[in-house]
């Protein structure tokens, strides 16, 4: 079944994150929806399966001008979306989350409901057992089990939101197949990414969207460099940087074991010297989060060892980092680093390393009034953290950091900012690499990555994929190594 | 024995339905802290109603109503004005509970109608079961009704899976066309009104009459009761009967140990907590992990959305 | 400040008061009672000579202490709903020290104090425990241990330490003289007791206002996650603040038993620590207007109890006023928040406390 999305825009306040998009997909088609994080693709395919309202546009279904007001009308159109996290209910089981949100008689017959799902479950060749509760099944098979329950409430389109984040390459595989039949049988299946190479594994067609609005569309195959291109924007031209003689190690990883829910990380080696700035590059989730939170001390290792000047901090808390001079600023700015409700004074305050009991005020405002004026803050004293926008959010919370940092460990350091933000941003961490500070930082910016960092270490699927030199490496070797592809 | 069973079950009546009705709203992911207000207020408005109109159907009536209003405020400042369940629930604790001594004075320790004795005809003959089950009055028979009935609900039909799933996980149940805020609304009135039936049965049957604080402490032993039954009708009517049969002992233990009586009324409140540090023990929860027909009897999910609000869009 | 402004910031408050107001009179003509009338006899039975003016501050400084020491729980965004519980465990501590020691007033008083401030401190310190290591929400696990203190007073007041030969809920015997709390004059009104409520508003105003301390509790009380990464002890600073907190409600509870009872009595926290609560909810959770609305609160408590006497009406009048006002100014926050273009909702609070026991970080 095909449809057509004319002129989206969806607006959170004053947020555009989809200014007027335009995309038609066939029936039968395999449609792959190519773009950064945040550019926009998962709020379009909550616009068309009901999830959001838009703010303007028109979704035409068959030809027909169609409003999807909730999930249900979407899934009335025989829409259906599975979402980067599958929304299933973890305590029930796998029959009850078949059941929910069925039509039928009130009296559940479980016997039935059972039934189907193994018919249509040994027709794609999964295998479920229908009382086992959700929580211990895999990401992948939660979302086959979502897959099947779409299929069976009639689903003739089927949006799949990033579906191959913290699944197993075999059950990546099996997905895939598993669409290409669906396709087959006429089902138009929108495959949204940021991962260049799945997209060009399964898909016939792509649309690449930028900043919200679509950037071009392309038959596929095509050529990879064209479409990282269309992704991250016009090929960069990598400056000259002044050559920062490197001292002595900061930092020596060896051997670090680390692992959460989705990822996992072995054996992990590093040596970061005085002054020198290190890029982590590599798809959400495939490992370089979790490494940023064992090398900051807030997730314990599981193996290996860890020396920030040249102390071993292995054993050590978060605590125990902060005092040895290593610090991380989180990606999430009011979540993991300002707390909303307090103002930049009292964020000051908070975070001058002094343990005197009382706090003289006046003196605080006005070191605050100090601080404002030296970084650049569009806020008072006065202003509390949420109030501000992104780009003075992490003006402020670089200005919180200890002076005298031996390791400064960042996520996405500009992620969502302007570019004088952005660029205020560097020249800082720029300041402190001159005064020896070691940076490592974790970055989806292409641009970013081969604009300052020393070497890049590309990570996949929880290991380090390639270390490049960031001096000749270019978007296009590292839009590949990314994707997993190790030659060209 | 006979006799301390049935009177164990007559006694429990008014908690069941307490227990069972605030296991409903929990369900749904609203959460109602008022109700040891709320019971106290609903105990009133039942004796109240039943005595001015004669007729204890219009006390039950009345008192589902008022009850029925308290949780739908809860709900109402939760997903409209978007406060806090707790902060909410706690103001009308006080409230309705100062309400019931206010309202209720008239009518303190005032004779008033009750429930009927209405012993089943035949089944009461049954040796030892006809004593303990079917010689009782009708609400007693409604509360093990009410309790069979719920679990029907819960798992057996599709509005009982919406209702678990909106206190589950409500973006998933939007997801799936369930309308989340409006099942929200409707199971918070509707658990509302069965703990307000505890209520007036509390005053029309298991303690018959008004007098300031008639149930103080009710309300919060409930509270304690749908944790440690997991949110579950079966477990939390054994822990209602289980609470019933140790206040039944700190009676009759008054003879035995006579400076002990009041401690061992207490006693579900440790149990409780000591139940919850348990089964949120790492221990426990690696056992249940590895022989999930444990988590069945020790494993207790609360509805992962509760006390929390969902937006749409 | 023009006129246009000062309505826009005091208009929830206004709105709250007349509300209150409205429902308390229809309350009042619906049980047959002159509202003027039944206000006058409040007020006068609360201020209408010194031995009245001084029951009122005999409720005030319990009041005051327990309030105080929520708004450091509440700071820490943990709702100490166990606060009666810590009232009781400080009575039970203070009425140790004042049954057992003796010696000069000052001495035992002041033990007596102390001891309440640590019983109250210990009590809230195990709800504390529950939550940082036992995962137990602080709501459930403070009412809790709530129940055991209550249980544990009843057993004292009938058994061990039950007046001689007869064992009754009346309380037990009183205690010596010389372990009262010193009064003014030939009132009821108990100028230490005053005192120590005094010193300890100030003192929490000055914590969370001037203080290191203060400021680090309100970062962990509004978003735990950063605080933690500004390198707070986050779990050392929420026990402390149970420990704090509990203390000044073991302070009332020392009040209410070596000040007021004079002797260890079932219901020896008064409902003091829930309507402290309140007091706190009203006030914003700002330690500046404990005290007024404590006093309009005890005001509301003293005077009416002489309603049954003068007009037949129930004593719970007071009680009544008292809810409605948090409610409709709780509730009136959240209208006024929803108009305003639906941004953002003040939550009526601290930040949304995890209800789920066991979901606490």
């Amino acid at each position: 079944m095909g449809f057509e999305l004319r002129e989206i825009h969806k607006h959170f306040g004053a947020v555009r994150a989809n200014d007027g998009v335009n995309l038609s997909v066939a029936s039968g088609e395999l449609h792959g929806l190519l773009g950064e994080n945040g550019a926009g693709k998962s709020t379009l395919m909550k616009v068309l399966s009901g999830f959001h309202q838009k703010t303007s546009g028109e979704i035409l279904v068959e030809g027909e001008p169609v409003e999807l007001r909730t999930p249900a009308d979407a899934m009335q159109h025989g829409i259906g979306m599975l979402h980067q996290d599958p929304l299933v209910f973890l305590p029930f089981t796998v029959l009850d989350n078949f059941i929910i949100g069925s039509p039928g008689p009130e009296r559940v017959n479980r016997r039935e409901a059972a039934r189907e799902l193994a018919t249509l479950a040994e027709r794609f060749g999964f295998n479920f057992d229908p009382d086992t509760p959700t929580r211990r099944l895999t990401v992948g098979e939660r979302q086959q089990l979502e897959i099947l329950r779409l299929l069976w409430l009639g689903a003739r389109v089927l949006i799949l939101d990033e579906p191959t984040t913290g699944i197993s390459a075999p059950q990546r595989i099996k997905l895939f197949a598993t669409l290409r039949e669906l396709a087959a049988d006429g089902m138009s299946v929108v495959f949204v990414s940021h991962k260049l190479e799945e997209v060009e594994e399964l898909c016939e067609r792509v649309t690449i969207i930028r900043a919200g609005a679509v950037v071009g569309e392309r038959d596929l195959p095509c050529p990879a460099a064209e479409l990282v291109e269309l992704m991250f924007g016009g090929e960069v031209e990598v400056g000259e940087r002044p050559i920062v003689g490197l001292g002595p190690p900061r930092l020596v990883v060896s051997g670090l074991g680390v692992q959460d829910r989705l990822a996992s990380v072995e054996d992990f080696d590093l040596e970061v010297a005085e002054g020198e700035v290190i890029g982590l590059a590599g798809l959400e989730g495939s490992g370089q989060r979790i490494v940023l939170d064992a090398l900051s001390g807030l997730r314990r290792a599981q193996t290996g060892t860890i020396q920030a000047g040249g102390r071993d901090l292995t054993k050590t808390g978060y605590r125990g980092y902060l005092a040895a001079g290593v610090q991380f600023l989180p990606a999430g700015r009011l979540e993991e680093g300002l707390v909303a409700g307090l103002t930049l004074t009292e964020h000051f305050v908070l975070a001058a390393r002094s343990d005197s009991f009382r706090i003289d005020w006046d003196s605080a405002r006005e070191e605050a009034g100090r601080d404002i004026v030296d970084h650049f803050i569009k806020g008072t004293p006065e202003s509390t953290a949420e109030s501000l926008s992104g780009g003075n959010q992490q003006r402020l919370l670089l200005a919180m950091l200890q002076d005298n940092l031996s390791v400064l460990l960042m996520e996405h350091p500009t992620r969502g900012l302007d570019i004088e933000s952005a660029a205020w941003v560097w020249e800082q961490l720029l300041l402190r690499r001159e005064d020896g500070t070691a940076i490592v930082f974790a970055s989806a910016d292409l641009d970013e990555l081969l604009e300052y960092s020393d070497r890049i270490l590309v990570f996949f699927n929880g290991s380090v994929l390639a270390e490049v030199n960031a001096r000749t490496s270019s978007v296009d070797e590292l839009g590949h190594l990314i994707g997993g592809k190790v030659s060209r | 024995m006979e006799a301390t069973l049935a009177s164990i079950l007559a006694a429990s009546t008014p908690l069941i339905f307490i227990v069972i009705g605030e296991t409903i709203t929990e369900k749904a992911g609203v959460i109602n802290l008022s109700l040891d207000g709320t019971v106290l207020l609903s105990a009133m408005v039942g004796f109240a109603g039943a005595y001015e109109s004669g007729s204890v159907i219009v006390g039950f009536a009345a008192a589902a109503l008022v009850s029925a209003l308290a949780a739908l405020l809860v709900a109402y400042s939760s997903i409209a004005l978007r406060l806090n369940q707790v902060a909410v629930g706690f103001v009308l604790f006080q409230l309705t509970g100062e309400m019931s001594a206010f309202l209720g004075d008239p009518y303190v320790r005032v004779p008033g109608p009750t429930v009927t004795y209405r012993p089943i005809p035949l089944l009461e003959d049954i040796p030892f079961v006809g004593k303990v089950f079917f010689q009782h009055d009708l609400v007693v028979y409604g509360s093990i009704v009410l309790i069979f009935v719920t679990y029907w609900f819960m798992f057996r039909t599709r509005r009982g899976l919406k209702l678990q799933a909106v206190g589950e996980r409500p973006e998933a149940a939007h997801s799936r066309g369930v309308p989340v805020n409006r099942l929200r609304y409707l199971y918070a009135a509707g658990g509302g009104a069965l703990v307000g039936m505890g209520g007036a049965a509390y005053s029309l049957g298991a303690k018959i009459g008004w007098s300031e604080g008639h149930t103080t402490g009710l309300g919060w032993i409930a509270l304690a009761i749908v944790i440690f039954g997991g949110w579950h009708p079966y477990r939390a009517a054994f822990g209602v009967y289980l609470f019933g049969a140790l206040q039944f002992s700190a009676i009759k233990l008054q003879d035995v140990f006579p400076d002990l009586t009041q401690v061992l009324g207490t006693l579900p409140f440790p149990i409780m907590i000591f139940t919850l540090v348990l089964v949120y023990s790492d221990q426990v929860r690696s056992l249940t992990d590895r022989y999930p027909a444990l988590r069945g009897i020790l494993g207790s999910d609360p509805p992962s959305a509760i006390g929390t609000r969902f937006d749409v869009d | 400040m023009n006129f246009a402004d000062l309505w826009k910031r005091s208009r929830t408050g206004v709105f709250a008061v007349a509300m209150a107001l409205v429902v308390g009179i229809l309350l009042l003509l619906v049980a047959g009672a002159n509202p003027f009338e039944a206000l006058g006899v409040i007020i006068d039975g609360s201020l209408g000579s010194t031995a009245r003016f001084g029951d009122t501050l005999m409720v005030w400084a319990p009041l005051v202490l327990a309030a105080a020491g929520l708004l450091i729980t509440f700071a820490a965004g943990l709702w100490n709903i166990g606060v009666e519980g810590q009232i009781v465990f400080g009575a039970i501590a203070a009425s140790l020290v004042a049954r057992e020691v003796s010696g000069p007033t000052w001495l035992i008083v002041t033990l007596a104090l102390l001891a309440g401030f640590a019983g109250g401190g210990f009590w809230a310190f195990l709800a504390g425990l529950l939550r940082t290591y036992g995962k137990v929400n602080e709501i459930f696990g403070g009412l809790g241990l709530f129940f055991v203190a209550q249980a544990l007073a009843v057993y004292l007041v009938l058994g061990p330490w039950k007046r001689p030969g007869v064992a009754s809920t009346s309380g037990t015997e009183p205690f010596p003289r010389e372990s009262w709390l010193p009064t003014l004059g030939s009132t009821r009104l108990s100028w230490v007791a005053v005192l120590v409520a005094v010193i300890a508003v100030l003192v929490v105003f000055y914590l969370l206002r001037g203080t290191r301390f203060g400021l680090r509790l309100k970062a962990v009380g509004k978003n735990m996650r950063s605080a933690f990464l500004l390198g707070i002890p986050t779990g050392r600073y929420m026990l402390a603040a149970f420990a704090l907190g509990g203390g000044l409600a073991g302070l009332a509870g020392a009040v209410q038993a070596t000040g007021f009872h004079h002797k260890l009595v079932p219901s020896i926290s008064g409902g003091y620590g829930f309507l402290a609560i309140l007091v706190a909810m009203l006030a914003g959770y700002a330690a500046r207007w404990i005290a007024p609305i404590a006093f309009v609160f005890a005001m509301l408590a003293v005077g009416s109890t002489l309603l049954p006497l003068k007009l037949g009406l129930d004593s719970s009048v007071g009680g009544v006023l008292q809810g409605v006002l948090v409610l409709f100014t709780i509730l009136a926050q959240g209208w006024q928040a929803r108009r305003q273009n639906r941004s953002d909702g003040v939550a009526a609070g601290p930040p949304e406390p995890p209800i789920v026991p066991g979901e606490v970080g």
